[in-house]
């Protein structure tokens, strides 16, 4: 018998075969029909905000990120490029390109690279870049322009670099469902939230691509579900008992589930594992701790949306949710004989 | 959901088993081959001290080996023929291991002359933990810890249940199962006979699931043996480890540093109680012993008898060869068994299995960062959370690793099964684990 060369590795032998670029993947396919009824409702102007912000994320990470602890490429494992595509979908369709490749640059070099790369980071790299747009852009990150068919292209996309006003007099722009609520108190039926003919960010005015893609993401045990559940589990009952008290005064659970950023950021940027709590226990508390605030941020805050800030702000308290949840070791303490 | 499922403990991952190429093969005996090479170590504890000179002629089945201290046991000829040498010798682990080497005698018929039987009713506690001793038996599956230390109670402590071990987890292993379906009086025999002479209140079988007939075979075999059953469990790995079976079949969790003594458990495989009845009923000691063939890599996969000491290249030829494309030989389970760096090492009396695997199934990937998505968390059967010990070994910071329970790991490997980004975790911890050991070891030497 001829003895084939043997490598002598350790034991186990075997993988599950679960990869992170599969599980990179499984999140890109889950934003295709997101990107879809994007590009439906908001035309030309959505797939071009979307490949801007994404080429921004990309060309940093190209430029500056670390290899991987092998030595390959940053770009393999998917996830600059996935952090472009979501921080695109929460942008609005009018946005200057310019500022939407700036955002995913600064998305991926301030909220990921700085910290280490892939792993290391405290908060959602896409959600990094879109509050330093917020930011840095006040007028053109909250200038909504209604949705305008499959072919539509917005004319401020193109505004240069520091130069031209991001909307001038002739854009048309509109009220989001959740700044009619704020300040006209006025409630858009439940049937166009789901539908998604409304104005808002790109990727969060349909809700039903958005449930699409956590159905699909559940199923696939890409993430952990815990954490959309216990978002919009928190956020269903506390709304549901202000409702209950007062519903002149307070939006129903419904419109506060379907309208805005809520489901978009319950299921593509709460559960960037790299940010959230590792142990189960920790993911109901980081659900909890989104929803609770973004009832707060909305109901009673100055912004009509809070769905940012409040991930930003568990992601902060991340690390500590992860000690306080940490799981008991087999055999220290209880049910033991 | 626990009332309707059947036990398993909590955890855990579910690898392909792949038992389907062998389970329903029977064990065959392996054909004598020329030389036999018998580690003086081979089992954990002393090593054996040899009986025998260079030059001398030796039947099947005689003592070549007495036990070197109380944790070790006898050594035994797998075959009639003349000692060629005793010296150094590859071993499996890689090492150049003391060794009795035989050279088997062509004409000799190989009958095994046994003793006589003995009825271990009729021994005292001490005469009973020394023939088990004699018989040369160690746990068969796999750490091979000699069998009969098991039996000594410390002063005060008692056993209350016996579990016999018929999980069988590992991928491909499948000798166990042949050996219940094939034997199972003589697993219950032997579990008998321990049951008996520790006085045992119950005696628990656990299989998988995924053995169906040798549960039947088994509840067959017990047909109303009181204090005696089988616990049928859900498939899942590592179930077939200690804490875990006993946390599988009773719930409890064997506490930090303890064994399973301390919650008056003892766990005993099912190939060892066969060993046992073998022993005391036919008076055959531990000379051989029944593993696997398996994985993609072997041409004809199969389970065999093979004797103590026969080459790993021997078998592998009998089973007509490996195949070009393999690329690692497992001796053990793919899970927790190790790699052969060659094949002229012996089979050893705890070697269940000889696993070839290709490219296809070590599936070698790029290494990516650890993402937290906590799979190694949620496979982790000890509760550990592997991604940080992962990352605290690789940054050195051992004194902080006993913080998180490092020493609690059971290296199963459930979290590089698991691991996504390819992550070496259970190696990285492994290193961690024999750093604190060997500085431990060291503070102790300085004070």
């Amino acid at each position: 018998m001829t003895t084939p060369r043997l490598l002598v590795q350790t034991a186990p032998f075997l993988r599950q075969g679960v990869t992170t670029p599969r599980l990179m993947g499984d999140v890109h396919l889950a934003l295709i029909p997101v990107v879809l009824a994007s590009v439906w409702y908001f035309g030309v102007s959505s797939l071009l905000v979307i490949v801007a912000a994404t080429l921004g994320a990309i060309g940093i990470e190209w430029l500056w990120g670390r290899p991987g602890p092998d030595g390959g490429s940053p770009l393999r494992d998917g996830s600059a490029a996935l952090t472009g595509v979501i921080l695109g979908l929460t942008l609005p369709p009018g946005l200057p390109l310019w500022m939407a490749f700036l955002g995913g640059a600064v998305g991926i070099g301030l909220g990921k690279l700085v910290w280490g790369g892939l792993g290391q980071n405290l908060f959602n790299p896409a959600l990094v870049g879109r509050a330093f747009l917020q930011a840095s852009f006040p007028i053109a990150i909250t200038t909504w322009s209604p949705p305008a068919g499959l072919w539509s292209v917005r004319p401020t996309n193109f505004a240069w670099p520091f130069m031209q006003a991001p909307a001038g007099p002739d854009v048309i722009t509109t009220a989001t469902p959740l700044n009619l609520m704020k300040f006209a108190h006025q409630a858009t039926p439940v049937a166009d939230l789901l539908r998604g003919n409304i104005a808002g960010s790109l990727g969060e005015t349909s809700a039903i691509a958005v449930i699409l893609a956590g159905l699909y993401l559940t199923l696939r045990r890409t993430f952990d579900w815990r954490i959309p559940a216990s978002v919009v589990i928190t956020v269903a009952v506390f709304s549901g008992i202000l409702f209950a008290l007062a519903p002149e005064r307070y939006p129903s659970p419904l419109f506060m589930i379907f309208s805005g950023g809520l489901l978009f950021g319950a299921v593509f940027m709460a559960t960037d594992p790299v940010t959230s709590p590792l142990a189960p226990r920790g993911a109901w508390i980081f659900g909890f701790g989104i929803g609770a605030l973004v009832v707060l941020i909305r109901v009673w805050g100055g912004l009509p949306e809070g769905v940012m800030y409040a991930i930003l702000l568990m992601n902060a308290v991340s690390p500590l949710i992860e000690r306080v949840s940490q799981q008991r070791a087999f055999g220290h303490g209880r049910k033991t004989a | 959901m626990k009332g309707l499922l059947p036990p398993s403990f909590r955890h855990g991952v579910h690898p392909h088993g792949h038992k389907e190429d062998t389970e329903n093969l029977p064990i065959q005996r392996m054909p004598f081959v020329e030389r036999y090479v018998l580690p003086l170590s081979q089992h954990t504890g002393a090593p054996v001290v040899p009986v025998v000179r260079v030059g001398e002629r030796v039947r099947r089945g005689q003592l070549v080996g007495e036990p070197g201290g109380f944790v070790s046991m006898s050594l035994h000829s797998p075959v009639t023929g003349r000692v060629e040498v005793i010296g150094p010798r590859p071993h499996p682990n890689g090492k150049l291991v003391e060794a009795i080497v035989i050279v088997a005698d062509p004409y000799a018929t190989q009958r095994l002359e046994a003793g006589p039987p003995v009825d271990p009713r009729s021994l005292s506690d001490a005469d009973f933990i020394a023939h088990v001793q004699k018989a040369g038996l160690v746990g068969m599956g796999g750490a091979a810890f000699p069998t009969h230390v098991k039996y000594k109670l410390p002063e005060g402590k008692r056993i209350r249940r016996l579990v016999v071990n018929g999980a069988e987890c590992e991928p491909y292993l499948t000798t166990d199962h042949r050996t219940m379906l094939e034997r199972p009086d003589a697993v219950v025999r032997g579990a008998a006979i321990v049951a008996e002479r520790l006085g045992v209140e119950e005696t628990v079988i656990g299989v998988e699931l995924n053995k169906p007939d040798a549960i039947r075979a088994l509840e067959g075999a017990l047909n109303g043996t009181p204090n005696m059953r089988v616990v049928p469990l859900r498939v899942k790995y590592p179930q077939g480890a200690e804490k875990m079976l006993i946390h599988a079949i009773y719930g409890e969790e064997v506490p930090s540093g303890k064994l399973p003594l301390d919650v008056e458990t003892l766990v005993n495989n099912v190939a060892t109680m066969v060993g046992l009845a073998d022993y005391f009923d036919r008076g055959r000691p531990m000379i051989e012993r029944a593993l696997t063939v398996a994985g993609p890599g072997v041409e004809s996969p199969g389970n065999l008898m093979v004797p103590i000491g026969t080459p790993v290249r021997a078998v592998l030829e009998h089973c007509g060869g490996l195949g070009e494309d393999t690329r690692e030989v497992v001796m053990g389970g793919p899970m927790m068994g190790s790699p052969l760096a060659s094949l002229d090492v012996p089979v050893l009396k705890g070697t269940s299995g000889l696993i070839a695997l290709t490219d296809q199934e070590i599936r070698r990937t790029h290494e990516y960062s650890c993402i937290k998505c906590g799979r190694c968390v949620e496979a982790c059967p000890q509760f550990l959370n592997p991604s940080r010990l992962q990352r605290l070994s690789r940054a050195g910071r051992f004194d902080e690793l006993e913080r998180f329970f490092v020493m609690d790991c059971v290296e199963c490997g459930s979290c590089s099964f698991a691991c996504p980004s390819g992550i070496p975790i259970v190696q990285l911890i492994r290193v961690a684990k024999s750093a604190i050991r060997e500085g431990k070891r060291k503070g102790k030497v300085a004070s």
